[in-house]
């Protein structure tokens, strides 16, 4: 037999198996549960989860039979000293194939469509409780309207975390007497909330794995988002948006806690 | 757009002092092999970077070679990845495959004797080399290099040193070096455009050319309409950093206790236009490698490329598509959520032509006589990184996902595979099969297996378990897993992933040292040692100046015309004469 006229066989075997490998690691990984999100707190959290999974459903197969495919073709059709085939392509399989992820992608993307529309399309209940969300290099503040139900005017020139003021509220507007200023975020069970989130400086984001939510906080911009949390806990909330040196240390707690329990945060923060 | 005729060829005597044949050269292959190098001292240091920060993420304690104070800041952290991101994007993924590869090839892939303008083609390489000259300045500047990762966001960019060190003077340099190289890449891309439309031997018609060639000519329209906008985004920032204007910085910001003295900008109005540029730009990194990996696999495989015409088409359609979906990094922004729903659909779309290439290479293997040598082994790394890179993405273009997701080591694992290593695999591909081209040696192939070997089990090691991490809802751009506890329990696998990027960053030297070993102790390269049909192949290896020694070539055929029934031999070069060989 002559030198060169076919290749070995180990170079295509090993590439083959180390590909057959990559879709066996990741699927054990995937199936194993070992890295998963935390279960969510809320039902749109659990409409993510559902296009979540069917996603990767999706991709899965799509996953395991190109990369397997391709594991298997580049093995069997090795040079063996064979002849390969001539042909430009095929317009049917071109069709099909076209047709196929048009279908699968596009109608996934159109599916996703309800899980984003009821927290973004939709504004939260005339009666879901407001709550204040200030972002500044490298702390969170949450603001609580107090008994009146109004926010106080805000004034950048009062912003003072020394003096307890740390966003800023306007000692000359009375609906700001009995507003309450926090480090971390109390809400009731059950109740919707809406957030409006706002920054002093730069980008920061307001993001709660179990929520399922991600929103920056910009300047120059009041972003409302809504959710209603059916489980009490505390939660980390971290941000993610790159803010400086400290954004690393950007964190603080989202206690979703019984209505009575809400109550008695309340009154132990309430403004002398 | 006919081809013009060969009378129209004038290609000025070859120089011979050292300054204008090596330094300052219009000719362009050395300007090919220029940009490559550029772009390998570049990834040199990138890779430095991604090393220091992987260990500092699972050591943070570790007094670190090259860090002042030895023990790694988070500051110093973040001015890491901001360096390491802008080099590899910019004078990586996009100087390499298309400057360097498409500047030396793409000429002589249709037949012309050198770029329609090479003046301005040695104006592009040295604007791009002071441009990595400001880049790499701003580690030395004082308060260091800027920190606000590659995207730049304002207000954390445009208000100076207030936001953190590295936003004084570096950031300064950042964008200098940031205005410049958009300056030097759209000028590459006029000239790519004007070449590929102007200067195609007679007989090189639109669907005879190399889909290297569709490649390089799709990208180079991308760069034209993506990098102005960069430009012009960039002067804007450096207005508001020095000159008191407001384009991207809001009324009422207070910084460090500071009433900031700006009103009537939009942040929002940055990340558009940066990511106007900004998703097109992972097409410019990524289409090449396309281009590449279809000419390999054809080659390799000695069969024709399978459904030529739907690849050329699908080049096509990634690019048009690749202008609308840019909203897609701006989910979480706060824009308008509508837009959001539109810039989904747009995107999942995308992922059509993609899914025709990955299926077009599959068909193009399917029946060959596969030759596994090495730039064969890259382009069949590059299929397999690029389904699974590509399908992640299918995730985050849909922004109810996205907004669990979204900055989440999960992004980082997705553009890495899709856009990084595959891109890179796409130029590693080109290296190994171009080199005896243009150094007229050829490699060594057992290193370059073994570089194969390391680097795509490798680059799968770090990036990924990097996706689980991602699930987990470990965030990006934290120096220190220690805000919270389930960051900590990730730890495990980052460490996992510190180790495999070790070893890998390790495997470049079986290149580097194959790289330049082979420049003298590789074998002497044949005219096609290969078996190639394109119009590279005709000539030396290294061409002549004029790259075909006054014989230009009239092409008769198909750019993959390989295993042809009734021919003598299993493949047909572009310039054979119909009758001769069948």
């Amino acid at each position: 037999m002559k030198r060169n006229s076919k290749g070995s066989a180990a170079t295509p075997a090993i590439l083959s198996l180390l590909i057959v490998l990559l879709v066996a690691i990741t699927a054990y990984v995937f199936i194993s549960g070992k890295f998963q999100a935390p279960p969510p707190i809320t039902e749109v959290g659990k409409l993510v989860d559902q296009q979540y999974v069917l996603t990767l459903i999706v991709t899965s197969v799509v996953f395991i039979l190109s990369q397997l495919g391709l594991a298997w073709v580049i093995f069997r059709y090795r040079d063996r000293g064979q002849k390969a085939q001539y042909n430009h392509g095929n317009n049917k399989f071109e069709a099909i194939w076209t047709t196929a992820t048009i279908v699968l992608f596009v109608g996934l993307g159109l599916m996703a469509h309800h899980a984003w529309a009821v927290t973004h399309l939709q504004p939260a209940g005339a009666d879901a409780l407001q709550i204040e969300v200030t972002t500044n290099q490298f702390v969170f503040n949450f603001r609580y309207a107090g008994p009146d139900g109004k926010f106080g005017r805000l004034d950048v020139n009062q912003i003072s975390p020394e003096n307890g003021n740390p966003v800023g509220v306007d000692s000359a507007d009375p609906n700001g007497k009995d507003d309450i200023v926090v480090p971390t975020l109390t809400i009731p069970v059950n109740r919707e909330i809406e957030l409006l989130i706002r920054s002093q400086d730069v980008i920061h984001n307001f993001y709660v794995r179990e929520l399922r939510l991600q929103q920056d906080a910009v300047p120059g911009m009041v972003i409302p988002i809504h959710f209603t949390a059916s489980q009490t806990g505390r939660y980390d909330i971290l941000c993610t948006q790159l803010c400086g040196l400290g954004h690393y240390k950007m964190h603080s707690f989202l206690n979703v806690v019984s209505e009575q329990d809400y109550e008695a945060f309340l009154k132990q923060n309430a403004a002398q | 757009m006919s081809s013009h005729a060969h009378s129209a060829v004038h290609v000025p005597p070859a120089p011979t002092g050292f300054w204008r044949k090596y330094i300052f050269s219009i000719d362009h292959k050395v300007i090919g092999i220029q940009y490559y190098l550029l772009a390998l001292l570049s990834v040199a240091v990138g890779i430095f970077l991604s090393v220091l920060m992987r260990l500092h993420l699972v050591w943070p304690a570790a007094h670190l070679p090259f860090i002042s104070g030895g023990l790694m800041t988070p500051e110093q952290y973040l001015s890491l990845l901001t360096m390491h991101g802008t080099i590899m994007v910019f004078f990586v993924l996009t100087t390499a495959p298309q400057s360097g590869f498409g500047n030396y090839f793409l000429p002589i892939q249709i037949g012309a004797p050198d770029m329609a303008f090479p003046v301005i083609n040695m104006m592009s390489f040295w604007v791009t080399f002071v441009a990595l000259c400001f880049m790499l300045a701003a580690f030395f500047v004082p308060g260091g290099a800027p920190l606000s990762g590659w995207t730049t966001y304002t207000p954390l960019s445009g208000v100076g040193a207030i936001t953190g060190t590295g936003e004084g003077m570096g950031q300064t340099m950042w964008l200098i070096s940031i205005v410049l190289f958009c300056f030097a890449s759209l000028m590459g891309a006029l000239n790519f455009i004007a070449t590929t439309i102007d200067l195609r031997a007679p007989g090189m018609t639109l669907m005879r050319m190399p889909l290297t060639v569709w490649a390089w000519f799709v990208t180079a329209v991308l760069g034209l309409l993506a990098f102005g906008v960069l430009l012009a985004g960039g002067l804007l920032l450096i207005l508001d950093r020095s000159a008191g204007t407001s384009f991207f910085l809001p009324s009422g910001m207070v910084i460090s206790g500071v009433v900031q003295n700006h009103a009537g900008g939009s942040p929002l109005l940055w990340q558009h236009l940066f990511w106007f540029f900004g998703h097109p730009e992972v097409y410019i990194a990524i289409l090449p490698g396309m281009g590449v990996a279809s000419h390999v696999l054809s080659t390799f495989s000695r069969k024709p490329v399978f459904g030529y015409r739907a690849m050329a088409y699908a080049l096509c359609a990634i690019g048009f598509l690749g202008f609308m979906v840019w909203g897609h990094h701006m989910f979480v922004s706060g824009m308008n959520p509508f837009s959001g729903f539109a810039f989904s659909v747009l995107t999942m779309s995308i992922g059509v032509p993609s899914a025709i290439k990955t299926f077009n290479w599959l068909g193009t293997l399917w029946g060959g006589k596969i030759q596994f040598k090495s730039p064969m082994l890259f382009a069949i790394g590059f299929v397999s990184l690029f389904v699974s890179g590509g399908l992640s993405g299918l995730f985050l273009a849909q922004p109810a996902i996205d907004q669990y997701l979204h900055a989440t080591y999960y992004v980082v694992a997705h553009f890495h595979l899709v856009m990084g290593v595959a891109a890179i695999f796409g130029i590693f591909a080109a290296t190994y099969f171009w080199y005896p081209k243009m150094f007229g040696r050829m490699m060594n192939e057992s290193l370059a297996k073994w570089h194969f070997w390391f680097t795509f089990v490798g680059t799968y090691c770090i990036f990924m378990p990097m996706h689980f991490v991602g699930i987990a809802g470990g965030i990006r751009r934290y120096s220190e897993a220690s805000a919270a506890e389930y960051l900590m329990n990730l730890q495990p696998a980052h460490m996992f992933m510190t180790i495999a990027a070790f070893v890998t960053a390790a495997a470049q030297l079986f290149f580097f040292i194959n790289f330049f070993g082979s420049l003298k102790f590789g074998p002497i390269a044949a005219k096609n040692p290969w078996d190639a049909t394109t119009l590279e192949w005709i000539t030396d290896s290294p061409p002549a100046h004029d790259n075909f020694g006054g014989n230009y070539p009239s092409v008769y055929r198909g750019p993959y015309e390989f295993s042809v029934p009734g021919a003598p031999r299993d493949f047909i070069p572009q310039d054979q004469k119909p009758g001769a060989v069948e």
